[in-house]
């Protein structure tokens, strides 16, 4: 079969996506089915939290993709998450329509505030579905697609790559900070009531939020896993190992890293459009260059260039946020840091990494022992 | 700059009326006993006639009496007639305070300025000839005339000239009123500007075209001199980058090392302004010359610990060290988040640094501004020196350039580099004593700067110290010249994609380092 195809050799993959299938199934019986007072009942808001990591490790793959298997370090991908964030926040936004708090059915409520009289033309059509979803691709897409298009033809690599990422999503923070942008300032976009008529509030709707979260985690898995398999991610890997080699060969360089970035910023746009309604808000926060740099330490926690590892690290890393800053807020900050630190000096193969190396000590033991 | 003039103006009024303590009627002049009876009489009119008394003897004795009139402090003693400067609490029910009105605080504010104008001290003459501009009236004429001539000092005698011919504006003959004109052109003075506006509705065609064409000398020259305000203002936000970036661009640039805990270096520096302070509360105008080598000793000492403990092992692997140092930059905010306060904390700005160096009436630079200036060059100038004319800095270049030949030369690059780091972490941490003059100390201080600095370094070309200071400084003044019309904002947001998309054709910077050095 053919995702059986894309999985050979990837045991790390098998066993974490037959992970995802399970709690996929598991995760809406324990909450649905159920009744709530038995001590096996799944709580909503924890149905909600797993749906957030999941997309979290949606974005965490799309990282990995550009890191681990292109040796691009992009500090600003959590602008493409926020991009994507914002355009399901519009949709979203309108869906609202006259029950928000002025009770105007043309102008979301912030614009009524602003003394706005109309709605702004890049407004227009997030009132269908169709167009919102469209541009949740489109918009990182098409950003990615000409930041990617100017920095790898002109040929800026490593730490300056990194640099302009990180000054990038700093702009797009300042810019949506702004009131005068029209994406609701400083408090974003908040307050939904409902998606494609289903309320935000249902069990119903947040278990289906869930599971399509944990759906495109496992296509971006298996598209990110396809790309890599193909003779396109042989290329790929060939210009993260030596780029100007790849580049004599014959191979035109920017172009493979312009349509990976793009894809990565696509599936990036995904996972902040699943998340917003499911933490039911977007702010400009979304932007700041922390959020980025810190899907980088999932990934880096997880093994970069496993792809299953950044699933890993994502979930294993915001579960340790979530118990942490719940405990000891204080302690959380440090912990963080230190991660960064100890990471980077003694497991620069991540977790994946670490399971490796045993596997491979104890595959030599087994061949001793023979 | 109004407000300093005005409390200037407020405090000279108060030691001149605390120099002149409520006299007895026996020490009193002549001319003011004569007056006396004349105020006595309530009546409006009355107390004219005595203020143009006073006025016309001349005598700089009265001016503080008429001064006092005018703030409404003269008292007079029911019972015997004196005139008494009131200091606070002195009105007894002996005393009645002598009444005025509006047109006789016009008219008392002229004749107080034409006292002064004749006081000995240069500098009252000054103040009162620059007063004089508001009320002068064309009466006073041939009065300034007479004291110009007399005049000596050079600064009373430009203003004077100023209010002769602010006095000429309102002459009867054309020809006066034209010459009157035509030396005002130019002239920044405010009061100015709003009397030749009036001119230009002048019944006589030619004066009213005169008029015209001096205000619009007169408003090049302040917009010439707003465009120097603006300039000025540019270097010292470019100042600011410059002195955040000048560390990274030696640990960046020089090293290859990327060292997202910069900011927070910044930080510690400010911070240790603030303890500083703590320390000597009493000695605040000379705690910054203590708190710049303390910066430099607690930053640099953390830098060199950096440095020893994480980034050493990590040399070769810029993006792990960039992963590593932004951790590190975690914890240290942290750090000062649970060791001091999560709040910001309050830096006080030394008596020196404060006021402004005025120019002219539309142009005045504060000291603090001013003196950021001068730092930022001293540190550059200072580390130039220290890089290029010391053991230390050839060996500093000597590994950047070639490790593995510095090394056979007997560099030990270890050390070299432990105390080159040090030295920029240091210069940060000198950075962060300056930036605590200017913006709140608090834990986020270093995170503002620190993806400005990134800029500065690589707009200016990675391991150029001079590329860093003229990028800094070029910054500064683009980002002063968009924000009239583009806000403060926007025009960092176009600042930042401006460098972006500079990035793109210059991959290198401004300055490209040349030749094997400059090899990946």
């Amino acid at each position: 079969m053919f995702i059986t195809r894309i999985l050979q050799n990837d045991r790390g993959g098998q066993i974490m996506l037959a992970v995802l299938a399970l709690v996929l199934v598991l995760v809406p019986v324990l909450n649905l089915l159920v009744p709530e007072g038995s001590f096996l009942h799944m709580p909503t808001y924890l149905v909600t939290l797993l749906g957030k990591y999941l997309t979290y490790a949606l974005l965490a793959v799309a990282v990995d993709l550009v890191w681990g298997y292109l040796g691009i370090l992009s500090l600003g991908h959590g602008a493409f998450f926020a991009l994507g964030g914002y355009a399901m926040g519009m949709y979203l936004m309108r869906q609202i329509g006259d029950r928000g708090v002025y009770g105007n059915a043309n102008l979301p409520d912030f614009m009524v505030f602003l003394n706005w009289k109309e709605l702004p033309w890049f407004w227009q059509g997030f009132d269908m579905f169709w167009f919102a979803m469209l541009m949740v691709l489109l918009v990182p897409g098409l950003l990615a697609f000409v930041f990617g298009w100017l920095a790898f033809r002109s040929r800026v690599t490593g730490v300056y790559l990194s640099i302009i990422t990180q000054a990038l999503t700093y702009a797009l923070l300042l810019a949506f900070f702004r009131n005068e942008m029209g994406f609701g300032g400083n408090n974003g976009l908040t307050d939904f009531k409902d998606i494609l008529g289903f309320s935000l509030q249902a069990d119903g709707t947040r278990v289906t939020l869930f599971a399509l979260s944990g759906l495109a985690l496992a296509g971006g898995y298996l598209l990110c896993r396809y790309i890599i398999n193909s003779k396109l991610g042989r290329i790929v890997v060939a210009i993260r190992d030596a780029e100007s080699r790849t580049r004599f060969v014959g191979y035109r360089v920017e172009h493979y890293k312009v349509w990976v970035f793009t894809v990565s910023a696509m599936l990036a746009g995904i996972a902040g459009a699943l998340y917003v309604p499911q933490v039911g808000i977007i702010n400009p926060g979304e932007f700041s260059p922390l959020n980025s740099i810190e899907i980088v330490i999932w990934v880096a926690i997880g093994g970069r260039a496993t792809l299953y590892g950044a699933v890993l690290g994502a979930i294993l890393v915001n579960y340790a946020k979530t118990v942490f800053t719940g405990l000891m807020p204080e302690s959380w900050i440090f912990m963080l840091g230190a991660l960064f630190v100890l990471v980077t000096l003694y497991l620069p193969q991540g977790l994946a990494g670490l399971v490796q190396q045993f596997q491979a000590k104890g595959w030599l033991q087994r061949r001793a022992a023979a | 700059m109004l407000k300093t003039t005005d409390f200037t103006r407020l405090l000279l009024l108060s030691v001149l009326l605390w120099l002149c303590p409520p006299l007895q009627a026996e020490q009193q002049s002549a001319t003011l006993t004569q007056a006396a009876p004349l105020f006595q009489e309530a009546s409006f009119d009355k107390t004219r006639e005595a203020v143009d008394l006073l006025a016309a003897s001349g005598d700089p004795e009265v001016v503080p009496y008429l001064q006092a009139l005018l703030d409404g402090k003269l008292y007079q003693d029911k019972a015997q007639g004196t005139l008494v400067i009131a200091k606070d609490g002195n009105t007894g029910d002996e005393l009645r305070k002598i009444p005025t009105n509006n047109s006789l605080r016009k008219y008392l504010r002229g004749a107080v300025g034409q006292l002064s104008l004749s006081h000995p001290d240069a500098a009252v003459r000054l103040k009162s000839a620059n007063g004089l501009l508001e009320t002068v009236t064309p009466e006073m004429a041939t009065q300034l005339r007479g004291l110009l001539e007399k005049e000596t000092d050079s600064a009373v005698k430009e203003a004077l000239s100023l209010g002769l011919a602010m006095a000429d504006l309102n002459a009867a003959d054309k020809a006066v009123r034209l010459t009157a004109i035509e030396s005002l052109a130019g002239n920044l003075h405010p009061g100015v500007r709003n009397r030749l506006t009036t001119m230009t509705t002048d019944s006589d065609a030619e004066v009213a075209k005169a008029a015209q064409e001096a205000l619009r000398s007169i408003e090049d020259t302040a917009a010439l001199y707003g465009h120097v305000e603006t300039l000025f203002f540019g270097l010292s936000l470019g100042s600011v980058l410059v002195l955040a970036a000048i560390g990274l661009a030696i640990t960046f640039g020089v090293m290859g090392v990327i060292n997202m805990a910069h900011g927070e270096l910044i930080m510690l520096g400010a911070y240790t302004t603030y303890i500083v302070q703590q320390l000597m509360p009493n000695f605040i105008d000379y705690s910054l010359f203590v708190a710049v080598p303390a910066a430099f000793i607690v930053s640099g000492a953390m830098g060199i610990l950096i440095e020893r403990t994480v980034i050493r092992h990590l040399y070769g692997r810029p993006l792990e060290t960039l992963l590593a140092t932004f951790g590190i930059s975690l914890i240290l905010q942290q750090l000062v988040r649970t060791v001091i306060s999560p709040q910001n904390v309050p830096v006080s700005n030394p008596s020196w640094m404060s006021g402004s160096l005025e120019i002219n009436s539309v142009l005045s630079l504060t000291y603090n501004r001013l003196y950021i200036v001068l730092f930022c060059l001293m540190v550059f100038a200072l580390l130039y020196f220290v890089l290029r004319k010391t053991n230390l800095g050839l060996q500093v270049r000597a590994v950047s350039q070639n490790r593995a030949m510095a090394r056979a030369m007997g560099v030990r690059s270890a050390r070299v580099d432990a105390l080159t780091f040090g030295l920029g972490s240091g210069i940060a941490g000198v950075a962060g004593v300056a930036l605590s003059q200017l913006t709140n100390v608090g834990p986020n201080l270093g995170q503002a700067y620190i993806i400005d600095s990134f800029m500065v370094v690589v707009f200016g070309g990675v391991g150029n110290l001079w590329g860093t200071l003229v990028a800094g400084l070029s910054l500064g003044v683009v980002n002063k010249v968009l924000e009239p019309w583009a806000g403060a904002v926007l025009a960092k947001i176009l600042v930042l994609v401006f460098i972006i998309l500079f990035i793109q054709k210059r991959p290198r910077g401004l300055f490209p380092q040349k030749g094997r050095a400059a090899g990946d």
